[in-house]
């Protein structure tokens, strides 16, 4: 490319594609399996509101601002929104997904530690999106 | 290059100039009027942010409504400026014609900023730089949202002219003894932004017209209510503001192509290849912009395509670094100022672009996506990246406008004071994202890692505003008392080396 030796560079461009191949193959890899909703997971719908958070069961229970889990099973979010996009958050799972209205978007997880965690809002949503909170309580099967 | 304060003229000679020197002028002093009026913003968000509960701000209607100007301003109104105060500079100059190809045009776009700018700043909108519908139709409150969208538009008009002028300029007035080959690399960095300018910006125009029938109930375009689709919206937006985001890096990537060569007092390492990575970036920019919607609930196909898209993205940037070091590697390199900062934002540019590959692969960017890691992530692009490198070109060209040294002492510790006050918010937001804090939040709940971790940003803030400080005294200062600048080779680098400074632009009348 230019009038002295170029190798170094070319060198190094290898090493970054092949790195960038890597994080790319990963990913791709990683993503598909976790993408995959187990078959006996149980529906919760998930409905963010300006500014909190409501849930229903497969048994028609409802709850606002709490979610109630079993631990070891697995739950498939049914996520919603009334008004304008949410987007639910239970940070220690690493269960994210945008709450849009008009559309159900889909995200599972299953719970492993009895506890409680925090729901939160991750997209801006207005005056009280830094409190549009919500607890999950994870407790042992019975 | 003008000397406008030994030989003074009345302002309005300036102000209806068409002459690229003086549209230059006015472009730098706004953009670095507004990067001290946007960093007031952030300083006092950070200093909310130092504990839960309510510190300086009362509302949080007034918070949201602070970052959202807050990054309209440094995006539009410091970054964008500036690039087009160093490419009405330089530009003519490196590409040896007696002004930008249309003068009058080039006078027309810079004064679509200040009526722009003040839409923006009186209107001061809470619905974040992204005015994500249906927010902002249903809920933002007017007449601020619709101030908001006129300023961009305008704007947005604005970059569009500029860019046809850099184009233009470059394409039909080079010398014709100049290849486009031998073209500076700066001259290259704003040909390649300005075609992305092109090419991009129309869909957000398009954007903002529909944004505002849709707040006018005419149009349903974004709004769900009337059957419309939001995330249309966000592919709007993201198909100009991706690659926007290299409009904003490439020039920053020129100003280092320009110091550090001539502060290692070595020819770059190869030309060719960093015109190389310039036209590449701009070509795969336009590949990558759904990766900021992975959570919208993208199917696993495009999220694939995209993260692909943006993984192509990184070996340009690689390529770069590469230069800027193998150009330093075995130079005589001279630690002035404008060095410190190069060197300063190619660190910050290799962990910011680091960051970037976690945030592309997709289950990690469920860990990341709207959290304070992001923030962190563009903020060390934004600030670490360009506006070092900015800052740096700032100190570089500031005895060919003045014609007075600045103070090096204060310039050497205005970059250590911020180079370690960029580290401490940015990195530390980066955590604070991996322990769950989202982003655009008034007010926190206590736990004890985010409130040390928040405080630590908050020093480092702190730290910046001291630096932006120093600059301000020394800049100003200087200006009228600084030493007098040896026009030959005011940074004493000795030799031969090319100053395309030197050459006299007249004005013409």
């Amino acid at each position: 490319m230019s009038e002295h030796g170029n190798w170094p560079e070319w060198v190094y461009i290898g090493v970054v594609v092949a790195l960038l191949v890597w994080v790319g193959a990963e990913a791709w890899n990683i993503e598909r399996l976790v993408e995959e909703v187990p078959e006996d997971a149980q529906v919760i719908k998930v409905t963010g509101q300006q500014w909190f958070w409501s849930f229903e069961h497969e048994d028609g229970t409802k709850e606002i601002g709490e979610l109630h889990l079993v631990k070891g099973k697995a739950y498939k979010f049914e996520v919603t929104s009334k008004d304008v996009i949410h987007s639910f958050n239970i940070h220690d799972y690493v269960v994210l997904m945008d709450a849009v209205p008009g559309r159900i978007n889909i995200v599972w997880f299953a719970p492993d530690e009895v506890g409680e965690f925090e729901i939160q809002c991750r997209e801006y949503c207005g005056l009280i999106h830094y409190n549009m909170r919500a607890k999950l309580y994870v407790e042992e099967a019975i | 290059m003008v000397l406008e304060l030994q030989k003074p003229r009345p302002i309005w000679q300036i102000m209806f100039s068409t002459h690229h020197t003086d549209i230059g002028l006015l472009y730098l002093i706004t953009s670095l009027a507004f990067f001290f009026m946007g960093g007031v913003l952030a300083l006092a968000m950070r200093l909310e942010l130092f504990y839960p509960g309510a510190q300086i701000i009362t509302d949080s209607m007034t918070y949201n409504r602070m970052f959202t100007v807050h990054g309209t301003t440094l995006i539009f109104l410091f970054i964008l400026p500036f690039a087009s105060a160093a490419g009405n500079y330089f530009v003519p100059i490196m590409v040896r014609y007696k002004d930008m190809a249309y003068p009058k045009l080039n006078a027309i776009a810079f004064w679509m900023i200040p009526p722009a700018a003040a839409l923006v700043w009186l209107g001061f909108a809470d619905f974040t730089w992204y005015a994500q519908p249906p927010y902002s139709i249903i809920s933002a409150p007017g007449p601020a949202a619709d101030m908001w969208i006129f300023g961009l538009k305008i704007l947005g008009i604005s970059s569009v002219l500029g860019a046809i002028n850099f184009i233009v300029t470059i394409m039909k007035c080079k010398h014709p003894d100049l290849p486009l080959s031998k073209l500076p690399l700066l001259a290259w960095s704003f040909l390649t932004s300005s075609l992305i300018i092109l090419v991009a910006i129309p869909t957000f125009a398009a954007a903002l017209l529909m944004l505002l029938t849709d707040r006018l109930g005419v149009s349903g375009f974004f709004n769900p209510a009337m059957g419309g689709d939001p995330i249309a919206y966000s592919h709007m937006f993201w198909f100009t503001f991706h690659p926007e985001v290299y409009v904003l890096v490439i020039p920053a990537i020129g100003f280092m192509y320009d110091i550090i060569p001539r502060f290692s007092r070595k020819p770059i390492f190869s030309h060719s290849s960093g015109v190389f990575a310039f036209v590449l970036i701009a070509i795969v920019s336009f590949a990558s912009w759904a990766h900021h919607m992975y959570a919208t609930g993208m199917s696993f196909t495009e999220k694939t395509v995209f993260m692909v898209g943006t993984l192509a993205a990184v070996p340009a940037s690689a390529m770069h670094i590469f230069n800027f070091l193998a150009t330093m590697w075995g130079g005589r390199i001279k630690f002035k100022t404008p060095m410190l900062w190069s060197v300063g934002a190619i660190a910050l540019f290799f962990a910011a672009g680091a960051g970037g590959v976690v945030n592309s692969a997709m289950p990690l960017d469920f860990v990341t996506h709207d959290s304070y890691w992001v923030v962190g992530h563009f903020h060390l692009f934004v600030m670490g990246t360009i506006a070092f490198a900015t800052f740096g070109f700032a100190y570089y060209i500031f005895p060919y406008v003045t014609g007075r040294m600045y103070n090096e002492k204060l310039g050497q510790i205005h970059f250590i004071i911020s180079f370690i006050g960029a580290i401490m918010v940015f990195f530390t937001q980066h955590v604070l994202g991996l322990f769950g804090m989202p982003r655009r939040i008034y007010d926190y709940p206590p736990i004890p890692e985010w409130i040390i971790m928040n405080q630590i940003a908050t020093f480092g803030a702190i730290l910046l505003a001291i630096g932006a400080a120093v600059w301000l005294v020394n800049f100003v200062y200087s200006m009228g008392k600084g030493k007098p600048a040896n026009m030959e080779d005011p940074f004493e680098l000795g030799g031969k080396y090319y100053y395309p400074y030197q050459q006299k632009t007249p004005h013409h009348d």
